[in-house]
């Protein structure tokens, strides 16, 4: 079954974002997400750029479908998880730890206040099944 | 109501994705269709098709029927247990479904057809019998597994006895064996070695749960579709349809025109179409850089035109993406697949991967 960490913050679009100390937030998909997608054969990693919340930041392709993975917070990427370019399948071993998939420099820290907690999340999964 | 074959609650107890295919409720993967994939190229792996239909025909016209309803010609069929691979087509030489046709005797066949098709094969099956004496039954008690790979004969000791084991190790690919009222099929959709199996649904649960007990890996629907576009089959549906005809879809070397006499259904509208000149084919791609074609994506080729992805996915054995596609006619080696607003480069090759 899926695995809702309560540390993180979630996304509509399924995203998870994680707090680290120096006030950067670590970013990747769900447990659900990887789940629903199957194996990842291929991941486009994002650009070392600025982005508004919401905008496409990367994809993810399993073998079955392609999905986009959104920014879930403003701010400028500052680091992308090279390995997942030759491993892609560690964002379904690993989701919330090696599966990792950008770390951003967020514009203003209260948008994580906009995004989900575990609960909200795991609810609104639960629905979609 | 989504329908759901004997063995559903063995694929729910083996943590199967289920998900519906056709109407029906099958396992998409059971953890990795990758690692699935992987066990049937490897070792074996086993798969519940019970989606398919089995039809049961009698009587005693059943040649003269199945020699006018499908376009290869089961006068191939020499002995009791050979089974065919041919195409059923329409009036326009389009192909209503694709199907294995098993002979057990003059006077009693059998078709194994596709999830999809069941009602519209029938109704069009039936429709055809005027004329001739025969009677069609679709078997709803019967299930279809499938044994898989490079270890799938061995295995059969196990599952069933050594003599059953060395009596399908002896025979040829499209041959069959009958064990116990069991229908032991030397077929497949995987490419490789192994056998199909058609059994009432209390003793499918039982060799299911042999299986199991063997370590024998289950197999999704997801696995199933990468191993057989890695082999060159067609899947019903997505590379061929009732608007495409066999000798546009890689499938002239089923139809056979040999018996001047025989007029199958389709056969004017082939021929017709071959003295026009055959104007499409399809053909497999290669994806050398990153990325995974998908069904229904552009395909442009210098100075010949463009066409489509028919099944675009992901070659685990490759570890690069490979589709087929239906393209104009041309001598091209390379072609430009459209992707997210980019063309990519891919390789023109036979359909076939492995």
């Amino acid at each position: 079954m899926s695995d809702f960490p309560r540390e993180l913050h979630y996304t509509e679009s399924h995203e998870w974002v994680r707090l680290d100390n120096d006030d950067t937030v670590i970013v990747g998909i769900t447990d659900h997400a990887q789940h629903q997608l199957g194996d990842l054969v291929f991941v486009e990693l994002p650009e070392l750029i600025a982005l508004e919340k919401g905008d496409e930041m990367a994809v993810v392709e399993s073998v079955k479908t392609a999905a986009d993975v959104y920014a879930p917070i403003s701010g400028k990427i500052i680091e992308v998880n090279t390995q997942l370019e030759t491993r892609p399948e560690l964002i379904n071993e690993d989701a919330y730890g090696e599966g990792w998939i950008c770390r951003i420099k967020p514009d203003d820290l209260e948008e994580l206040d906009e995004l989900m907690d575990a609960d909200a999340y795991g609810a609104q999964c639960e629905e979609s099944n | 109501m989504p329908k759901k074959t004997p063995l559903y609650d063995h694929h729910v107890k083996a943590n199967a994705l289920m998900v519906d295919f056709s109407g029906w409720q099958m396992p998409l993967h059971y953890g990795s269709q990758i690692q699935e994939h992987h066990a049937v190229r490897k070792n074996v792996g086993l798969f519940d098709v019970s989606h398919m239909g089995v039809v049961e025909i009698i009587g005693k016209d059943v040649v003269h029927y199945l020699r006018y309803l499908l376009a290869n010609d089961i006068a191939k069929l020499k002995n009791e247990g050979d089974a065919l691979y041919t195409c059923m087509l329409n009036e326009s030489g389009g192909v209503i479904d694709d199907l294995i046709v098993y002979r057990f005797t003059d006077n009693h066949f059998r078709l194994v057809i596709n999830a999809g098709c069941r009602d519209k094969d029938m109704a069009w099956m039936q429709k055809n019998t005027v004329n001739f004496d025969v009677k069609l039954t679709l078997m709803n008690d019967m299930c279809l597994l499938a044994l898989q790979g490079p270890d799938a004969i061995k295995k059969l000791e196990f599952i069933f006895d050594k003599i059953t084991s060395e009596k399908i190790a002896a025979l040829k690919a499209f041959q069959f064996y009958i064990h116990d009222n069991i229908i032991i099929a030397r077929t497949g959709y995987t490419g490789e070695p192994g056998v199909e199996i058609m059994v009432l649904s209390e003793h499918a649960k039982k060799i299911w749960e042999k299986c199991i007990a063997l370590k024998i890996q289950p197999c999704g629907l997801g696995a199933r579709d990468t191993l057989r576009l890695e082999a060159g089959y067609n899947l019903f549906g997505a590379d061929m349809n009732e608007n495409t005809s066999p000798l546009i879809s890689n499938l002239s070397w089923t139809v056979s025109f040999k018996d001047e006499s025989r007029k199958f259904i389709g056969r004017d509208a082939l021929e017709k179409e071959k003295a026009k000149g055959i104007s499409q084919q399809l053909i497999g791609l290669i994806l050398e850089s990153k990325g995974v074609l998908r069904n229904h994506q552009q395909v442009k080729i210098n100075g010949d035109g463009i066409g489509e992805i028919t099944s675009g996915s992901f070659s685990p054995t490759l570890n690069k993406s490979i589709a087929l596609a239906r393209i104009p006619v041309s001598n091209a080696t390379d072609a430009l697949v459209e992707r997210r607003g980019e063309w990519m480069n891919v390789k023109i090759v036979k359909p076939k991967f492995i």
